[in-house]
């Protein structure tokens, strides 16, 4: 040729073939990056790695923590994930992705290169943007000091087994394990996690903890308490909600190395709090944009068709709803309902029908990009659901609510996908996804100072549901770490305490 | 930009330690889960790793959640005939249809893949067997480094020099050959000149010149070169190269009960794995017999049971008439293991006594006779302490309990850590 410059056809696709090298994934991650920067994704640093499927599995078993403590419970998720993927029951394929700056998202070597771009595109622009813009992530993780803190969790607790047994540590984390849910202010701003930090912080604390601690228990009380007072003045003087925390702070057996690793298992839990409560949100966001993206790259050219089919059998899997009457059905599906929720608030604001402009006339004629961008920000999943979900969303997925009473003999059908229902539906399905609703209401109610040390939970019963069978497991771990006796109170929605 | 990392050859195997967590916290089920397994197990087909189910409910982890009952509210998608007001039967089993109950029925059992190691080591655990023993049952057999020829790729340590400076002569002989053969020719050329006089000639510098420069390429060619090395190359061999028979006797009379004959099984399968270490190829023999004795196959073995009453001295019999007709003593080492709950005619235990030290002990390795669950020792227990006494091939133990086991085999095993 005459040129000395390879010049790039603007009609010649990245790739053939099915085959990936790094070179090309470097090439698709600029080009894919590029669409993110066009649609004003904002984003942390990528780290993209390559793994094998046993790496995979392995991430899969922490819980998705890249450094993560030793404890029986990963083990059966191992050999549980190894099962299921020995027997094909499940592709490895999809996505991990770290909640950490950088971000870091995991490739796996057997996939295809349409496969690695659709993970790039999902993983490393998508959730990326969603960890960095999203207010719960923003509030309760801090994303560049998670690595650093995982990293001192895990020499830490390793330092307590070498010096205390594993045995004796193993009976700490399975307590806290099992009060993991419990272990989060919900109201209240944490604190910045990050190792340096936590590592000088952390002697003080202890030495500053024991003494308040003994303080609160200490044996000999000055006598101008009188009894009356005793009786009628409780600790903690309000109810909270956060167990970890106050056995962390007021557990009167607890060692300062026990106090640590209560902390820890709450500081854990307090990272993945928001995952918890943006699943659909986040998934239907790294969706719509893979989709997005993608799309955009094929109009310019870079993509082949081949690819194309490839891309959209695998997207088509991913967001299917089956029906509730199907064998495959186990609830609803969240990167199917957060995708349409995505790609539905796009089409409201672009071509919004007269329905759309009596439900949501704010959206109606605004840019699209701003208005998704402002979803993604301010909302959790049932916030985002009672705001966003359209009654042509309703109609599409023909959503119904059922109304199941343990005194009635049948099931009723309390609402349709029609105009009388729309609102209930809408409501139903936005309270299904509170986390305030699907864990039982339980709080630290009286600590019996003065007497036998024990310790009163109440459990705030909504909607008559009782509580599980394993509640008798879960107190008896509370006590292991209360070290004195606990007990569970019942109050039903008219204050009766039983 | 991106940072793009290769992980894939670091950090395998992370989950190793939890995994290990795993198994020693359910230690108690998976071992209850590998004495199940033995059972339905072939006497010979001991050592591979296995599949093991233990119960899912035993390991789930406790967290607060609602019970069934109270009311609830369910947003389903895919309505089909519905309508505001409709009453439906409640779906079988808890009501929503959700995940959570799908995915308890699928975890009902969890299942463990162990290592042929790892099953090994709970199938000891009950057996109460000397550390030193398990290591010898549990490794792998042993080998012998034997020589098969030369390599060109090999350790230091197996550095051949004979034969590496064989080939660095004929590599030098072979690199030197044409240079060699030019500077003959030039000296025979120079000779000539030199001898009609033309020594100062320009040819003659000429051939001089070239002289130096031949010899100079000559002595260029390496006295020795990588490609002249050989190492040894030594192979493993598995020692063991004899080969033994091993006859299995059961009573198989009324009074034999599954717990005895599952006793019974661990008896044989230990003897079987002691062999199995020591023999590179073993024959297993089985005999049954009540009143009269029948050799089968390993499923008769176990499975059958037969009413009235015993006569001991038939399995000797037949035991006997079978090695001289199949097994002659001088290819074969012959191991025997016998079990019983002590019954026997009357007049039967003398007559089994003459036949084990008259006939069957010559010829035998070892013969180890466990009486499982006996009331108090019987004729034949009697008739047989003679025998002990009679000979250092027999071992004999009464056994109540798996730990029993081992202590009939201890000699058998005593006598390999001296060898």
């Amino acid at each position: 040729m005459m040129t000395g410059h390879p010049q790039t056809d603007l009609h010649q696709p990245l790739s053939q073939g099915s085959e990936w090298t790094f070179e090309l994934l470097e090439r698709y991650d600029r080009e894919i990056g590029e669409a993110a920067r066009f649609f004003g994704l904002d984003t942390y640093p990528n780290q993209i790695e390559v793994i094998n499927s046993e790496q995979m599995i392995d991430a899969y078993s922490s819980a998705g923590m890249p450094v993560g403590y030793h404890h029986w419970s990963y083990g059966k998720q191992f050999l549980t994930t190894q099962k299921s993927y020995q027997r094909g029951q499940m592709g490895l394929a999809y996505e991990i992705v770290i909640n950490s700056s950088p971000c870091i998202a995991y490739l796996m070597e057997e996939n295809t290169m349409t496969m690695q771009a659709l993970v790039i595109a999902h993983a490393a622009y998508g959730h990326n943007s969603f960890f960095k813009g999203n207010y719960l992530f923003r509030t309760w993780t801090d994303a560049e000091g998670i690595l650093d803190y995982l990293v001192f969790a895990r020499n830490f607790i390793a330092e307590c087994e070498q010096r205390y047994g594993d045995e004796t540590v193993e009976a700490m984390l399975d307590s806290c394990h099992a009060l993991m849910n419990y272990g989060v202010d919900r109201y209240k701003r944490p604190a910045k996690l990050s190792m340096a930090k936590e590592q000088v912080r952390r002697v003080e604390r202890e030495d500053y903890l024991q003494s308040q601690i003994n303080d609160l228990w200490r044996t000999l009380p000055t006598r101008q308490v009188t009894h009356e007072h005793h009786k009628t003045s409780r600790f903690p003087a309000e109810p909270q909600e956060n167990l970890l925390y106050f056995i962390e702070k007021n557990a009167p057996r607890l060692e300062p190395w026990q106090r640590e690793i209560v902390r820890i298992v709450r500081k854990i839990a307090q990272y993945f709090y928001p995952q918890r409560q943006t699943q659909v949100m986040n998934e239907g966001w790294a969706t719509f944009w893979h989709y997005t993206l993608l799309n955009h790259l094929y109009d310019e050219g870079k993509l082949s068709d081949g690819f194309m089919m490839e891309f959209l059998q695998s997207h088509t899997n991913v967001v299917y709803q089956p029906p509730f009457h199907s064998r495959g059905y186990s609830g609803i599906n969240p990167y199917a309902l957060g995708f349409a929720m995505f790609k539905d608030l796009r089409r409201i604001c672009e071509h919004p029908t007269d329905e759309d402009r009596r439900w949501f006339p704010e959206l109606v004629g605004t840019d699209w990009k701003q208005s998704l961008d402002f979803a993604m920000r301010n909302f959790k999943d049932e916030s985002f659901i009672a705001q966003y979900l359209s009654p042509k969303l309703i109609r599409d997925f023909k959503l119904f609510a059922i109304r199941d009473d343990d005194t009635e003999e049948k099931l009723e059908i309390s609402a349709i996908h029609d105009d009388a229902g729309y609102h209930t539906v809408r409501q139903r399905l936005a309270e299904q996804y509170d986390l305030g609703n699907r864990e039982p209401n339980i709080q630290v109610y009286n600590v019996d100072i003065y007497g036998d040390r024990a310790l009163t939970l109440r459990h705030y019963v909504h909607d008559r549901r009782p509580l599980g069978d394993s509640t008798s497991e879960v107190l008896r771990y509370i006590a292991h770490l209360w070290g004195y006796p606990v007990r569970m109170e019942s109050v039903d929605q008219n204050g009766e305490v039983s | 930009m991106s940072q793009l990392v290769d992980r894939r050859l670091s950090g395998k195997n992370r989950s190793a330690v939890n995994r290990q967590r795993f198994l020693h916290r359910y230690k108690a089920q998976i071992r209850k889960a590998v004495t199940d397994s033995v059972s339905s197990r072939r006497v010979s087909d001991l050592e591979r790793g296995e599949k093991i189910s233990i119960p899912a409910k035993d390991m789930s982890e406790p967290i607060f959640h609602h019970g069934p009952g109270g009311q609830r509210n369910i947003v389903h998608p895919g309505n089909r005939e519905f309508v505001r007001g409709d009453k439906a039967d409640r779906p079988d089993g808890d009501g929503g249809g959700s995940g959570a109950s799908q995915d308890a029925q699928s975890m009902d059992d969890f299942v463990i893949e162990l290592t042929r190691e790892e099953f090994m080591d709970y199938f000891f655990q009950d057996l109460a067997l000397p550390d030193m023993v398990k290591k010898q049952l549990a490794k792998a057999p042993e080998v012998k480094r034997v020589h098969t020829g030369f390599v060109s790729q090999g350790n230091p340590s197996n550095l051949h020099v004979v034969r590496s400076m064989k080939q660095a002569i004929g590599r030098r002989l072979a690199m030197s050959s044409s240079p060699r053969e030019a500077l003959r020719e030039a000296e025979a050329a120079l000779a000539e000149l030199t001898q009609q006089g033309r020594d100062a000639s320009d040819e003659a510098c000429v051939l001089r010149e070239e002289i130096m420069h031949l010899k100079a390429r000559i002595a260029a060619v390496p006295f020795i070169d990588t490609w002249d090395l050989r190492y040894a190359n030594r192979v493993d061999k598995p020692i063991p190269s004899s080969q033994a028979a091993m006859f299995c006797l059961m009573d198989v009379s009324g009074s034999m009960d599954e717990d005895r004959k599952s006793i019974a099984k661990r008896f044989f399968m230990l003897l079987y794995l002691f062999l199995t270490k020591n023999y590179e190829r073993i024959d297993v023999v089985f005999i049954r017999h009540h009143t009269t004795a029948k050799e089968v196959d390993e499923e008769d073995f176990f499975a059958s049971r037969e009413s009235g009453g015993t006569v001991v001295s038939s399995a000797l019999l037949l035991m006997r008439d079978i090695i001289n007709e199949r097994y002659p003593t001088d290819s074969w080492n012959i191991y025997a293991a016998q079990a019983s709950d002590g019954d026997n005619w009357e007049n039967d235990s003398s007559r089994c006594r003459e036949l084990l030290i008259r006939d069957i002990l010559p010829h035998m390795q070892y013969f180890a006779y466990v009486e499982i669950e006996a009331e108090q020792p019987q004729s034949l227990w009697r008739e047989y302490i003679q025998v002990k006494m009679a000979s250092r091939h027999f071992a004999m133990q009464r056994i109540l309990t798996l730990e029993d086991i081992y202590p009939v085999f201890r000699d058998l095993f005593k006598k390999k850590e001296l060898a």
